[in-house]
């Protein structure tokens, strides 16, 4: 393990009242941090002090703390959330940053996102995304066994690695053209290679991929951003895979 | 009073099949003039809002993040139960309720086990046709491994994520259904009220987390699936959303809650690095499959690197003290072992709080890939939090508040002693009586949630007139001034510390009193300093910013004002259960060799609570519980 010794760092933060506030960069200093703390156990410390000196706290979005709930969404010095590789900011630590950075906190910046408070961004299209056909519409009970239909190892992982996105749109924050193919190529892709996905598969990617631009998400031009920022380290190849779905949807 | 939870009666193995045809039906033309309320949306109350919703009652649910799949169920990692037998190692459904009331140390109700387990296996099916994609073997079918507290392998896993997995087919469900209609989805809102009207439960009110406002909404019935209470340690394994205040709301509403005292120290979990740490991170239990727990045998031993010990002087205590188990011995268990070895100096890392979960061995005999292939994400975690490599060198680990076995308490129908009031999940206390088996609570949640509220509520339902309480009734407008009163006082007190610091304090009363070890003088203790603290709260708590706004100070200062009431009550029961039983552990009642002692003979009960007002002591009721399938026996695991 290594030793506690304390930081000082100068954080500049995007601060907005509401979705209509211009919103505007203050900055703050995060003193006693040790290399131990997680980015927001420092931004609790902030935090308190700022309640202290009779200011409001900045406010982020933020849940399990674990890496897995998808709620934790700041865009650290450029890069959705933080740019370590697979790891979201909530298991980002201090020792990751040296005494006297400073440190430039943003909020998710796309068009498909407007910003509610601070940090704290509205992701509901991510969900309209789902909505549109992310799931087999099979009912609750009279489903057969779960042996009943075999999966192939080598596939049952593929599609777990699809699976493992965490909703988080670090994908939509990091691209250019503020698309989600990577969060919703990894649904598609999810379903798409199970057996039971397959019977709506065409379906499917063709609504969900016209959800994704009706909320104003852009399009791929394979600049791998997503791929990069991913947290959970899901494939750019998923994309691949949802336009072959895709494509084949129209001979369907 | 004495509590009936009005189970079926007869042979155990026909009993749920019985009850189902016993329950009354709601016409198909009829369920969509009914209003369902589902509060929380994690794998019980997505499941159960999809499958309402499907049959085709009018559902209103409610989550406090962003969106429906980020429910803290989603953090889950190990797996899910289910008597499949696929491995033919001599499981079955009698042997899977078996465990788990012999898991729970006897305080668990027999028919509720025997249901869970039942419809286990449908849990597998459902979530397979989901698209779940569980870990398969390489001929195609399902892949199980062994779990704390059983001698068969009947854990399901999807990697180290299998709770994600399943969360996210419920959710996948669940937007099914509100895409459909059936269900309308409120996010960003925190119950803060339960409306009662004339002893039943119509409604309830909800702060808007956005805009601030407070909203009523109305129902036929209403439905918690709200989760545990064990951010009442403040450090615990829950996200620090979880909270106890839906689950309070109802029971100063007059619902009972039952066994609060039972919670879940989960041995397997990072230790604290600081006092800044905001919350502690778990690691799945199924390590301990492959993984070896040791502590030094010598003190003088603690301070040096692991790989300089030699295996003569390491103490593998659970392998030694029980050896049928070993390292996989129950999660109260294996806790308080860890406990012990650190009180007795043996324990390793800073500030002496932890011992070694060491794969050494299993990289021997499997190879490092196959352990990363096992448990990768695992090791990754570790290694993001505590900069050390798992696989280089043992992790150190200790046990953290993890689960709550206690809960509102419910009748065999999920319904509380409130009607109309049905609680789901880990929010009620029915199947892991004093100590939950590993893998058990991901069961739970959907079998409540798929399997058991679809039919039981039903049986409610057709006994109500469909809305016949709207929002307009008086209790709505008198629940939201109540609510607004509070918020109000929260905002004006500006007082000099901060909710955060009044948590953490809380935080330190509990844990140290009412945790892994309880004594009388500890419970004493804390039944005294926690309404001094709750005091001190409403005099000095400081509350930034305004309510009509976003405002996380505000709902925190909600959430541990709640908790400053109920942590009390948990001290209550904890103090009032003179025996010791799975998790509830007081000093004064083990065996000579320190095994937990129960008392059955005064305390074979389930122990449901009446809030009275925070001047005046809760009042006790009792359902007493009866062994007739699983005998009453000494829970050992050597």
């Amino acid at each position: 393990m290594s030793d506690h010794k304390t930081m000082t760092l100068t954080l500049i933060v995007w601060r907005q009242k509401s979705a209509t506030d211009p919103g505007k960069f203050e900055t703050y200093t995060a003193k006693n941090i040790t290399s131990h703390h997680s980015f927001l156990e420092m931004l609790d410390c902030v935090n308190e002090d700022l309640i202290n000196d009779d200011k409001e706290p900045i406010v982020f979005d933020h849940d399990c703390r674990e890496g897995i709930c998808g709620m934790c969404s700041q865009v650290i010095n450029g890069k959705p959330h933080g740019g370590q590789e697979r790891t979201t900011v909530c298991q980002l630590h201090m020792r990751k940053f040296k005494d006297g950075d400073t440190i430039y906190i943003e909020p998710w910046r796309a068009r498909a996102f407007p910003i509610v408070k601070d940090l704290i961004v509205d992701r509901a299209a991510l969900d309209t995304i789902i909505q549109a056909g992310g799931y087999t519409s099979c009912h609750t009970g009279g489903v057969p066994d779960g042996n009943a239909v075999m999966i192939p190892k080598p596939i049952a992982e593929e599609a777990t690695d699809a699976a493992e996105c965490i909703g988080c749109g670090a994908c939509v924050a990091g691209c250019p053209n503020g698309a989600a193919m990577l969060f919703t190529g990894a649904k598609v892709s999810q379903l798409a290679l199970l057996p039971q996905g397959r019977p709506e598969a065409a379906a499917r990617v063709l609504k969900m991929t016209a959800a994704a631009s009706d909320c104003g998400f852009g399009n791929c031009t394979n600049h791998y951003e997503c791929g990069a920022v991913c947290p959970k380290g899901v494939d750019v190849k998923f994309i691949a895979r949802m336009n072959r779905e895709f494509l084949k949807a129209q001979f369907a | 009073m004495i509590l009936d939870g009005k189970c079926p009666t007869g042979p155990i193995e026909k009993s749920w099949d019985k009850h189902r045809f016993d329950l009354k039906l709601v016409n198909p033309s009829n369920k969509r003039k009914y209003n369902i309320i589902m509060v929380g949306t994690g794998l019980a109350g997505a499941a159960a809002a999809a499958s309402l919703g499907e049959l085709g009652y009018k559902v209103q649910a409610f989550c406090y993040q962003d969106s429906p799949r980020r429910a803290h169920s989603i953090a889950a990692q190990g797996g899910i139960n289910a008597a499949k037998n696929y491995p033919s190692d001599g499981d079955s459904i009698m042997r899977l309720m078996y465990d788990t009331v012999k898991g729970g140390d006897f305080r668990a109700r027999e028919a509720d086990v025997w249901r869970l387990s039942q419809v286990s296996n449908n849990i597998i099916d459902q979530c397979v046709a989901q698209g779940v994609p569980f870990a398969r073997d390489y001929a195609g079918y399902l892949d199980n491994r062994s779990f704390g507290g059983a001698q068969v392998s009947r854990t399901f896993y999807s990697r180290g994520l299998t709770g994600q997995q399943l969360l996210l087919g419920a959710y996948s469900a669940l937007s099914r259904q509100i895409k459909a209609g059936t269900v309308e989805m409120y996010n960003r809102r925190e119950m803060l009220d339960l409306v009662v009207v004339d002893g039943v439960a119509r409604g309830i009110t909800v702060r808007n987390l956005v805009t601030g406002e407070m909203e009523s909404y109305a129902a036929d019935a209403v439905c918690l699936a709200t989760g545990g209470y064990v951010n009442v340690f403040y450090l615990s394994t829950n996200a620090k959303g979880c909270s106890v205040t839906a689950n309070w709301a109802a029971a100063k509403k007059g619902a009972f809650f039952a066994n609060p005292c039972y919670t879940q120290i989960h041995p397997t979990c990072i230790p604290q690095a600081g006092e800044y740490q905001s919350k502690l991170t778990l690691m799945s239990e199924s390590l301990r499959n492959d993984g070896r727990i040791w502590v030094p045998k010598k003190k003088e031993d603690v301070g040096k690197l692991p790989t300089q010990i030699p295996d003569a002087d390491r103490d593998y205590y659970l392998e030694r003290k029980y050896p049928s188990f070993g390292n996989l011995a129950p999660r109260d268990i294996s806790s308080r072992s860890a406990k012990e070895a650190c009180d007795a100096g043996l324990g390793v890392g800073p500030g002496g709080r932890g011992v070694y979960l060491d794969f050494e061995d299993s990289i021997k005999r499997l190879s490092e890939d196959t352990i990363r292939e096992r448990y990768g994400n695992l090791f990754e975690m570790y290694e993001k939090i505590t900069d050390e490599n798992g696989y280089k060198r043992p992790m150190r680990i200790y046990p953290a508040p993890h689960y709550a076995m206690g809960g509102l308490w419910v009748d065999y129908n999920l319904m509380s002693n409130v009607p109309g009031l049905f609680v789901l999940g880990e929010a009620n206390f029915s199947v892991h009586g004093a100590n939950r088996l590993g893998a058990s609570a991901l069961m739970q949640g959907l079998s409540d949630g798929y399997f058991v509220i679809p039919y039981t509520i039903g049986g409610y339902l057709v006994t109500v007139k469909p809305g016949e309480v709207k929002v307009d009734n008086a209790e709505f407008k008198k629940s939201v001034d109540d609510v607004k009163a509070t918020t109000n006082k929260l905002l004006n007190i500006n007082g000099k510390k901060t909710v955060t610091e009044f948590h953490r304090e809380l935080g330190k009363i509990t844990w140290n009193d009412v945790g892994m070890a309880r004594s009388k003088e500890s419970l004493t203790d804390a039944i005294k300093k926690i309404p001094e603290l709750r005091d001190e709260f409403w005099q000095n708590v400081k509350v930034t910013g305004t309510g009509a706004d976003l405002n996380q100070q505000l709902e925190n200062a909600g959430r541990v004002a709640d908790f400053l009431e109920f942590g009390e009550l948990m001290a209550r029961d904890a103090l009032h259960r003179e025996e010791s039983c799975g998790g509830h552990f007081r000093v004064e009642h083990q065996l000579p060799d320190g095994e937990a002692m129960r008392n059955d003979a005064d305390f074979s009960y389930v122990g449901a609570w009446e809030f009275k007002g925070n001047d005046k002591e809760p009042e006790l009721h009792k359902e007493p519980l009866k062994f007739e399938t699983i005998h009453l026996a000494v829970r050992s695991y050597k």
